[in-house]
């Protein structure tokens, strides 16, 4: 049982008349780096909203580090690590600053604190400049220092949702080494992304569309079933036929109106 | 469809799906309204009296029962020592006392003078200084009416002996034979109602429009809009138009809102006032705009309208406060204030139903104000696009 | 419980780094004071009139001349002709004319009474009223000085003004504009915040943690709570220094009571960013709000003066309750005894306010 780290079975939200996510059912084990993918709209966000205790379900199960998201999510707070995608730290406070907000809410003894700010600190590079003003960094470091900060407490699952949007490919990289050194300390990663080339560094991928898994399974074993050579190509296949549908409201390209609008 | 109406539509519909937004800017002048009817109102009725009356006699209990039935005045407690008021003068229980000293009745008969006490709280001045002067007008009555059996036998010797002034022992009284004129009924809606409208107009055109505008900036939405083929006269055009009709609307609004509920008078020509309103629907438009090109916060954008606008327009301008009562470094910025001006032409249109030919000036001033603005913004806000 | 404090912490950093929100605390508030309690005022000075005497005798002279001295009128002009005077009324140049009539001297000798007229111009506001009351006490002291020595019977009234004895209206203002300024402070920078972290999405970020809800309020809350109280100081000071209030009670105790109110402010302010997304909605839904409360709350105008059924709404709005209790400590020098039941009020509202505010909290959308 503690191997599976994540279930979910019929998993379903709808707003009104429309089903953002529809009756989706997985499992990620532990240490796994699964890819979350789909296009904008598929459903994905609010699926991982709801895995994270953002979002109540409609219908379904799911249970995220053993506890259920219905009755428990408070307690899977406490062992889950978040990244979203349109913000990670604060801006006007410095990264060590940052790193001790996030390690008091979850708990970390000031001992802890200092030692896995250094720890981090010096993994990242960013030891000069632990006490500017996050706002002065270049993107690719934010957002390598708040994956940081996501694991500071060492949760069993991480999510990370989009996390490398808008950076450059070396950072990219950079940043899956980190997700890799992670995985292998044993520590569950749930990625959403749609850069398809990613998918092939997940341990498996499920590929959302319109609300629904159209494929699951890791790549190699996928790109055979479908008799494609990418996981590009494969996703054009699943994804073409769904592109009338009306976009996911929990989709993380914000509204500049109405920002956290969860209704279409 | 041109660029610009595609931009008005899209404004439009921005304002009709921001369901919270809209629901105040409908609300406002309603509320406003009815607030300044009920609420802002300085007339002073039912004073809450205390009476000290350590030996009640009847000439006491006359005093007494005259100052009841004056209507303005209510006996909320009789003690019997002054040192009692005090809980009661500081729990704001009673507004006035009236303090009796024993032997009332004896001294009033034997021609010694009689004393009585008027305490009032004085806290708010005004109040303070009526509350005062009806109480002494009640005294004041009773005291005449006990001297005119003897003053009639007296007066007419007096005539005779030619001066009744230094005879006989009468008192002089001038009475003063009041017409309030403009507002005969000096009903406080029919005072803030022009005022009013320029506050509304103010929220809306300046505060509202100058933080739509930041909000473009700071979510950068502004940006897509300057890269378009609008022209920068366009999309202020395009910006400001709704809030433009939803002023109109406003002042419409609250127009027929004194009418209907406070039947506040509109002796002038309705054109010229809906005129004027334009004028200063214009002049705080441009305001709104000058704040906005200055700073991409819509904190600071607030902050600037109401310091800039909503502040003067409602304290400087005469809407509440006398203009004449303020120190004179105020009354002098007033001058610059565009509510002053256009409270003072609303006033005139409504209450004293006079034309340009009495307000040409302030209509000059007021569009002078207008069209300065309205150079200045457009071209702080092109400034600000190179 | 740490939570609390590491939370806090971080928003005094963000506090202390935003130059946009100080300036909201320190700048606009000092000027708003500075202004409002100049402006703020129904004193009478220099209340230009007309005369048109028309009896020009060196009776109705002396009246003109105890007008003209007593401070609250200034004589514009003395016109012969009524025409004149009512031009300037019209054109409002004037606020009241004072009419002497031909036989104003003739009659006071023949029968001790004699009329003067007093035109006043209403439109002007409710100053109307307090001129006339003002002209009609200059009347009646003129007319006690021309009467004999004594007149029987006599009554000897005097009089006294308890708590403001100079009259000075600012006295008066600049306890309840300071309530404004905590008020203003408390709720709208609080509404203002959260729903900017709202709108920027950082609000996400901690619902993701296992912070409580009552946790992040009160980590919320502490800093706004401690600038308001910041606030209030800051105000006393300047009122002090600037106007020379009267501080007739006690000043903790002042303090204490505001402890309570700014709970309430701060729960409302929340409550508000609950139920807008955006900031703009939030200034926009704060500044009704406030207006709403700061008009029927008698900081402006007394409260007897409101109809009745404004008065008895107005009981239900902390704002009425604060500046009543602010005026008492100040200017009445009361006690705790004095403004137990507007101070329980308040603590029953920011109990109130503060649950449902918290109730309506979700870190989990349905």
């Amino acid at each position: 049982m503690t191997d599976i780290a994540i279930e979910a079975k019929d998993l379903t939200r709808t707003f009104g008349s429309f089903t953002a996510v529809d009756h989706i059912s997985f499992e990620v084990r532990t240490g796994e780096v699964f890819g979350f993918l789909g296009a904008n709209g598929a459903g994905k966000t609010t699926a991982m909203r709801m895995l994270i205790g953002l979002l109540a379900p409609s219908s379904g199960t799911a249970r995220v580090a053993g506890h259920d998201v219905y009755t428990e999510s408070e307690a899977i707070k406490r062992s889950i690590g978040y990244m979203s995608q349109r913000f990670s730290l604060y801006e006007d406070l410095t990264p060590r600053e940052n790193i001790r907000l996030y390690g008091g809410i979850y708990g970390l003894t000031r001992q802890q604190i200092r030692e896995r700010t250094d720890r981090m600190l010096a993994r990242l590079g960013l030891a000069g400049v632990a006490d500017e003003q996050v706002r002065s960094l270049p993107l690719g470091w934010r957002q390598k220092l708040a994956f940081s900060v996501a694991l500071v407490h060492d949760p069993r699952i991480v999510f990370l949702d989009e996390p490398t949007s808008g950076v450059d490919p070396i950072t990219r990289r950079q940043f899956w080494e980190l997700i890799y050194e992670a995985a292998s300390a044993g520590t569950t990663v749930l990625v959403t992304t749609h850069y398809m080339d990613e998918a092939e560094y997940c341990d498996r991928i499920s590929i959302m569309v319109a609300g629904r898994i159209g494929a699951i399974g890791t790549p190699a074993d996928l790109k055979k079933q479908f008799g494609v050579d990418s996981i590009d190509e494969l996703f054009v296949r699943l994804a073409r036929p769904a592109e009338k549908r009306i976009p996911d409201p929990g989709s993380p390209i914000p509204d500049p109106y109405f920002p956290s609008d969860t209704k279409p | 469809m041109s660029a610009l109406d595609g931009l008005l539509r899209k404004e439009g519909y921005h304002i009709l799906r921001d369901r919270r937004t809209l629901v105040v800017l409908l609300a406002l002048p309603v509320v406003q309204v009815v607030l300044f009817g009920f609420a802002i109102r300085t007339d002073v009725n039912d004073v809450r009296l205390a009476i000290v009356d350590p030996a009640p006699d009847h000439a006491t209990i006359e005093l007494r029962n005259r100052f009841v039935s004056s209507s303005v005045f209510r006996t909320v407690a009789v003690v019997s020592r002054t040192s009692d008021l005090d809980p009661l003068f500081e729990t704001g229980a009673v507004q006035q006392a009236v303090v009796f000293e024993s032997g009332f009745a004896s001294d009033l008969e034997s021609g010694e003078p009689a004393h009585i006490l008027i305490i009032s709280d004085t806290t708010e001045p005004n109040t303070g200084n009526l509350v005062q002067a009806y109480a002494l007008a009640v005294i004041d009555g009773y005291q005449r009416e006990l001297a005119s059996p003897r003053r009639g036998a007296s007066a007419l010797a007096g005539a005779e002996a030619g001066s009744a002034l230094a005879g006989a022992k009468v008192r002089v009284a001038i009475v003063p034979a009041v017409r309030m004129r403009f507002n005969p009924t000096r009903e406080s809606s029919n005072l803030f109602v022009p005022g009013l409208m320029a506050f509304v107009l103010t929220i809306i055109s300046s505060l509202m429009t100058a933080i739509s505008l930041t909000r473009e900036k700071e979510t950068g939405t502004m940006e897509a809009l300057l890269v378009s083929p609008l022209r920068p006269w366009e999309i202020i055009v395009g910006k400001v138009a709704p809030y433009l009709v939803i002023g109109f609307i406003s002042v419409v609004a609250v127009l027929v809102e004194a009418r209907l509920v406070f039947r506040v008078p509109l002796r002038g020509s309705v054109a010229l006032l809906l005129f004027e309103g334009g004028l200063y629907i214009l002049v705080s438009l441009s305001l709104g705009i000058l704040i906005s090109a200055r700073t991409s916060s819509q904190r600071v954008a607030m902050m600037g309208a109401l310091l800039v606008t909503m502040l003067p327009n409602v304290l400087l301008s005469g809407f509440i406060f006398p203009i004449e009562s303020m120190p004179a470094a105020l009354r002098v910025v007033s001058y610059a204030v565009p509510g002053r001006w256009f409270v003072q032409i609303a006033r005139g249109i409504m209450l004293k139903g006079v034309g340009l030919e009495y307000l040409w000036l302030e209509t000059l001033i007021l569009a002078a104000m207008a069209v300065v603005l309205l150079v200045a913004s457009t071209r702080s806000f092109k400034e600000r696009l190179e | 419980m740490r939570r609390i404090f590491f939370l806090a912490e971080a928003e005094v950093l963000h506090i202390l780094r935003d130059r946009v929100l100080l300036a909201q605390v320190l700048i606009v508030p000092v000027v708003q004071l500075l202004i409002l309690s100049n402006a703020a005022t129904f004193e009478i000075r220099n209340t230009p009139i007309y005369t048109v005497d028309l009896d020009r005798t060196s009776v109705s002279r002396g009246l003109i001349n105890h007008l003209a001295a007593s401070g609250h009128f200034q004589i514009v002009g003395t016109a012969p002709s009524l025409d004149r005077a009512n031009e300037a009324l019209l054109a409002g140049t004037v606020t009241m004319v004072v009419v002497i009539p031909h036989d104003f001297e003739v009659s006071l000798r023949r029968t001790g009474v004699a009329p003067v007229e007093l035109s006043l111009n209403a439109e002007k506001g409710s100053s109307a009223g307090i001129v006339q009351s003002y002209a009609s006490r200059v009347l009646a002291a003129y007319a006690t000085e021309l009467s004999p020595m004594r007149a029987s019977p006599s009554i000897d009234v005097r009089v006294r003004g308890r708590y403001n004895p100079t009259l000075n209206y600012r006295h008066y203002m600049v306890p309840g504009i300071l309530v404004a300024l905590v008020t203003m402070i408390g709720t709208l920078l609080t509404a203002q915040n959260i729903a900017r972290e709202k709108e920027l999405g950082t609000l996400e970020q901690l619902n993701v943690t296992p912070i409580t809800r009552g946790q992040f309020i009160v980590a919320k809350l502490l800093p706004f709570w401690v600038l308001g109280l910041l606030e209030l100081s800051l105000g006393l000071i300047v009122g002090k220094l600037v106007f020379d209030i009267p501080m007739r009670g006690s000043v903790p105790l002042l303090f204490g009571v505001a402890s309570v109110y700014l709970a309430v402010a701060l729960g409302i302010g929340l409550w508000i960013s609950a139920m807008v997304e955006t900031q703009q909605q939030a200034m926009f839904v704060t500044f009704f709000i406030i207006n709403i409360y700061l008009l029927m709350s008698g900081l402006f105008t007394p409260i007897d003066s409101m109809a009745p059924w404004v008065r008895v709404a107005s009981e239900v709005n902390p704002v009425r309750h604060f500046v009543t209790i602010a005026r008492a400590i100040l200017m009445k020098g009361a006690g705790p005894a004095e403004i137990v039941r507007p101070f329980l009020f308040l603590a029953i509202s920011a109990v109130v306010v503060l649950t449902i505010a918290v109730r309506q909290y979700r870190k989990r959308a349905v």
